[in-house]
């Protein structure tokens, strides 16, 4: 009787407004039978981590391509925390260096995809690593 | 879980996203929380908008929160979008058009999924507003999927019911007439600097005349309001915060009419419903299934040793104590 | 163009071939079944006499500098100038940008143009909460007109044009470059560059927003207007088909969309400004995207150009030729590019760039190979810029004009997508012009529909991005060294912010934006306003928030 399903907030922090990736995978995360929520370009990280705790969201997607990264996501990550909402998933995808990987995941992102990335790899990662919360 | 309506009771915006989200997924237990929170609800005003795609229902209710916010009014919004029938997912697009108000702890704003529901909203949208409810947002606004005609069952479930209308959509008017003329008690008709915008707008009147003339919807003549194009933010603003005006005004008519709890008759009825359904036949019917029981029963109608009236009585008998 | 007895001749051979094609492939399959391009245009096993017989060579084809300028606008060709090398620039502060810059002349670059941070590009100023992590990150940051002055510092404005990617704040960037050159004692009329100042495409794609797009529209036949009127060297747009390209679009989209939106620019400055179409259209320029296809890139610059030499008699009356000139500046194509065996890059550029070339380009951009990973360091820039100046020297391609003219295949692919471009433009008339479109959601959604089916062909391995989907090296390790802007360079900027402030006088700020505010509420021309405004420093952010409280902020729909 119970129906669990994967809810998704997908977002563009910061003020680049490169949203081909956000928009196919909006698309792509429908296809893949989850709830998407994608609340577009030009938010703040209050705004994301607000409406993320309002959806009571699985996972928060986040896409930036203006190199702000690494202040914009683990703002968010952390805003998070401090609402309580630590268990809330936060990827991140972009045009992310190498270099900053390690310090994205300190600050609590659980996983960095970057160009290149299949649509079925992101599915398969979510489904794998994703269980709609009890 | 089981802290979950207390936490909701004391206005734990995590909570009650969880517990709005159980609702969705209807897991068994949240009737526990429900029972908590029941009642502290029936305080706040439920404002239904429905409408075509694209008429602006989003962007309409994005001004309505900005409106009401002005007058230091708290905002619940339940916004509903269609579940895909092929794949079981959404797009849950509403609340794009309504991200300026993230951060104003004052409005909550929710995206639901359909799941399947028919008649424009989501099973979870009744017991979802009353979340809303005791989370005491003094205005709840319910934006339904549009597809249609079909879209009646808001007016179980909102005090005021907005139709938005825009021009240049063809068959507006004849949907009207099949059914959304009767749940309407305001009609807005959106983006009113393009053409067709006068045409409507008179034709909508003359409907409202009409069904007036015919004794409808009693002492409340229903509205018809021109909103101006968002593309002009500042004229758009100001016709949203007269259509507010306007259902601000509905709500005190219901009020002075003692209309309020009439319109929640059938609502309450149906809730009624669905817990006896829950509380008295679901458990009678997950018990003959998990003993095995129904299928015997199929059986032995199917083979005409008995049938269906015979068999329910025989139930009824077994699980319902009769009182003398 | 054939006489019956060729075609008949032709037909004759063609049924031959197709037999021969036939009893081979009976044996032997093709490697696959479906040939397209990379926009998913179905392309023929070969094109013969048969597909342009119905072309007229005067009418179609002609010579260059003639109607319909298929073959270019200039009759000399790239034998009396090669396109103007302009490699996109800027990063940090002002400064080190400017630095960059004298850099780059001296390695004989011929024009400048300058990348904006995000802030800048969406009008907001370094001190902005919005603007926080953002700095310098994509460009450079300019606030005031004191940035402003450093970045052109030392360059002799008179002499080298420069080009400016800034749309909604493009009035507050343009005003500081005319105050700068008075201030230089450079007349207005003697200055030359580009702003890009075209809003429609950001709509329709790349959502740097600002204002709605009525009131955005009026600020662009503002600087229309008073380019027509005192800068008549400048071009005050660059209708862009880059970014609409980038989110997606197919070749064809993109070349029908961004010359729709040249259209809706030049129906208001006729409707708004009362001005005649010949006054402001020779100095309406282009800006199209160059991607991997190569003939499909091709064929869609010529095509653009035969578009725009047709439609501005007919649409607008236009008498002057100089007015169908279709002008135009390429980039390659970003989203082309891989982080995946960067190194690949170079050629994919290079590829790009040819076909820009081939395609009649006035001006190129080749993007640097570790673009795709971060900003392109030195090194990866020159390697950019020797690429356009390999083809323009070494390859030979500019001994003639349009080589490929009278190619039976790249004559009627031009011919199809000049086809497909003309029946989006007239669904668009029908929805009563772009900005309608717009409101509806049509281009958008056509560029998602696009984008979404190339992504599911990549992973059906349908089309290939070679690294990505096939001749992937496992464990690749990427060893391009990058450059990373300094988070610094955003304290740096907040202080020479603050110290602007500090020094100015805020009483006559205050004055030029009412005034500027007044100007909007008028419908007068923005244009002097704002140069009085930079002039007392007045900030970007500020101008905008002046449009802003005036005609309102736009925010994304969120069309999908």
């Amino acid at each position: 009787m119970s129906d669990r399903r994967i809810r998704i907030l997908l977002a563009k922090p910061g003020l680049d407004g490169h949203d081909r990736g956000a928009r196919v995978l909006a698309r792509c995360f429908r296809d893949a039978g989850f709830e998407v929520i994608y609340t577009g370009c030009h938010q703040t990280p209050e705004q994301i981590a607000s409406a993320a705790v309002q959806e009571d969201v699985d996972v928060v997607g986040l896409s930036c391509l203006s190199g702000a990264h690494k202040y914009l996501f683990p703002q968010v990550a952390k805003l998070l925390q401090d609402e309580g909402a630590g268990d809330i998933m936060v990827i991140g995808g972009g045009i992310i260096p190498d270099q900053d990987m390690q310090a994205l995941y300190e600050a609590g992102l659980k996983a960095i995809f970057t160009p290149g990335a299949t649509l079925d790899s992101l599915v398969e990662w979510i489904n794998t690593n994703v269980k709609p919360r009890a | 879980m089981k802290e979950l309506g207390k936490k909701v009771l004391a206005g734990d915006i995590r909570a009650a996203s969880r517990l709005i989200r159980n609702l969705e997924d209807q897991i068994p237990e949240t009737n526990i929380a429900m029972r908590e929170i029941f009642a502290h609800t029936g305080n706040s005003h439920v404002i239904g908008i429905t409408g075509a795609p694209g008429a602006g229902k989003s962007t309409l209710t994005d001004e309505l929160i900005d409106a009401y916010r002005k007058k230091d009014k708290t905002v619940g919004v339940l916004a509903v979008d269609p579940t895909s029938p092929f794949t079981g997912g959404a797009l849950l697009g509403d609340r794009i058009r309504m991200l300026r108000h993230a951060e104003d702890k004052g409005v909550f704003v929710r995206s639901l999924a359909t799941r399947g529901a028919m008649g424009g909203i989501s099973k979870a949208v009744g017991e979802g507003i009353h979340v809303m409810d005791v989370l005491k947002k003094d205005k709840i606004i319910v934006e339904t999927v549009g597809v249609g005609q079909q879209e009646v069952e808001i007016i179980n479930h909102a005090h005021t019911v907005i139709v938005v209308l825009v021009p240049g959509m063809g068959d507006e008017i004849q949907a009207l007439k099949a059914g959304l003329m009767e749940i309407a008690d305001i009609f807005v008709i959106n983006k009113a600097d393009r053409d067709g915008a006068g045409k409507l707008y008179k034709e909508t009147l003359n409907m409202v005349k009409m069904s007036k003339d015919m004794g409808d919807n009693g002492s409340w003549t229903i509205p018809v309001l021109l909103v101006e194009n968002v593309l002009e933010p500042n004229k758009f603003a100001e016709s949203v915060k007269a259509l507010s005006d306007k259902i601000d005004e509905h709500y005190q008519y219901l009020v002075d009419n003692n209309l309020l709890s009439e319109r929640m008759r059938r609502k309450t009825a149906a809730e009624v419903n669905e817990a006896l359904w829950g509380n008295i036949l679901q458990p009678v019917l997950s018990d003959l299934h998990s003993q095995g029981e129904m299928e015997k029963m199929v059986d032995k109608v199917l083979s005409r040793q008995t049938d269906p009236y015979t068999l329910a009585e025989e139930i009824a008998s077994r699980y319902i104590k009769k009182q003398a | 163009m054939f006489t019956k007895e060729l075609l008949d001749k032709s037909s004759l051979l063609r049924k031959k071939w197709e037999d021969e094609v036939k009893k081979v492939v009976a044996k032997h399959a093709d490697q696959k079944e479906e040939w397209s391009t990379v926009s998913s245009l179905n392309i023929k096993r070969i094109y013969g006499p048969e597909d342009i017989k119905d072309m007229d060579f005067e009418k179609d084809i002609a010579y260059p500098g003639q109607f319909p300028y298929l073959r270019g606008n200039q009759a000399t060709g790239y034998r009396g100038k090669y396109w103007t090398f302009r490699m996109f620039s800027g990063m940090g502060t002002a400064v080190e940008t400017n630095k960059r810059w004298h850099y780059l002349l001296t390695t004989g670059q011929t024009g400048l143009s300058t990348a904006f941070d995000f802030p800048t590009l969406m009008g907001y100023d370094t001190d902005s909460p919005k603007a926080k992590g953002e700095c310098g990150k994509c460009g450079v940051a300019i606030d005031t007109i004191d940035d402003f002055r450093d970045l052109i510092n030392g360059v002799p404005l008179d002499k080298i044009t420069t080009s400016m990617t800034i749309n909604p704040p493009a009035t507050a960037l343009w005003a500081m470059y005319c105050a700068s050159a008075e201030q230089q004692g450079i007349p207005l009329n003697k200055i030359g560059g580009t702003i890009q100042n075209d809003m429609l495409k950001e709509f329709i794609a790349q959502k740097t927003l600002m204002c709605p797009p009525e009131p955005s529209v009026k600020l662009i036949s503002d600087t229309i207007e008073f380019g027509t009127k005192y800068v008549p060297r400048w071009n005050t747009i660059s209708i862009s088909g880059y970014h609409i390209r980038e989110a997606g679009a197919t070749a064809v989209q993109e070349l029908a969309f961004t010359l729709r939106d040249g259209m809706e620019y030049v129906e208001d400055a006729i409707r708004r400004k009362g001005l005649h179409v010949d006054e402001f259209a020779p100095r309406l320029s282009f800006f199209f995207n160059s991607h991997i296809d190569f003939f499909e890139e091709i064929a869609k610059l010529r095509a653009a150009r035969r578009i725009w030499a047709k439609a501005m008699p007919e649409r607008y009356g236009s008498k002057d030729p100089r007015s169908w000139w279709m002008r135009f500046h390429t980039q390659t194509a970003g989203c082309s590019l891989t982080a995946q065996q960067p190194y690949n890059n170079v050629v994919r550029t290079a590829t790009e760039a040819l076909a820009a070339v081939l395609g009649g380009t006035q001006s190129l951009h080749t993007n640097s190979l570790d673009e795709v990973l971060c900003l392109p360091s030195d090194h990866a820039v020159q390697i950019a810029l020797r690429t356009q100046q390999l083809i323009a020297e070494e390859t030979g391609v500019c001994n003639t004009i349009d080589p490929l003219a009278g190619s039976y295949f790249v004559e009627a692919l031009t011919n199809e997508m000049e086809e497909k471009a003309w029946e989006y433009i007239h669904k668009i008339d029908d929805m009563g012009g772009m900005v309608a479109a717009i409101e509806k959601g049509f281009p958008q959604m056509e560029i998602s529909d696009a984008a979404y089916k190339f992504q599911q062909q990549i992973d059906a391995k349908e089309k290939i991005m070679i690294g990505v989907n096939k001749y992937v090296e496992a464990d690749e390790q990427i060893e391009i060294p990058l450059l990373e802007i300094d988070d610094s360079v955003e304290d740096e900027q907040l202080e020479r912010l603050a110290a602007v402030k500090r020094k100015r006088d805020g009483r006559k700020v205050a004055e030029c934006l009412n005034e500027l505010a007044g100007a909007c509420k008028k419908g007068e021309n923005v244009m002097p306003y704002c140069i009085e405004a930079v002039k007392n420093y007045a900030t970007v952010q500020e101008i905008c928030d002046v449009y802003r409280e005036v005609y309102g902020e736009y925010r994304d729909p969120g069309i999908y």
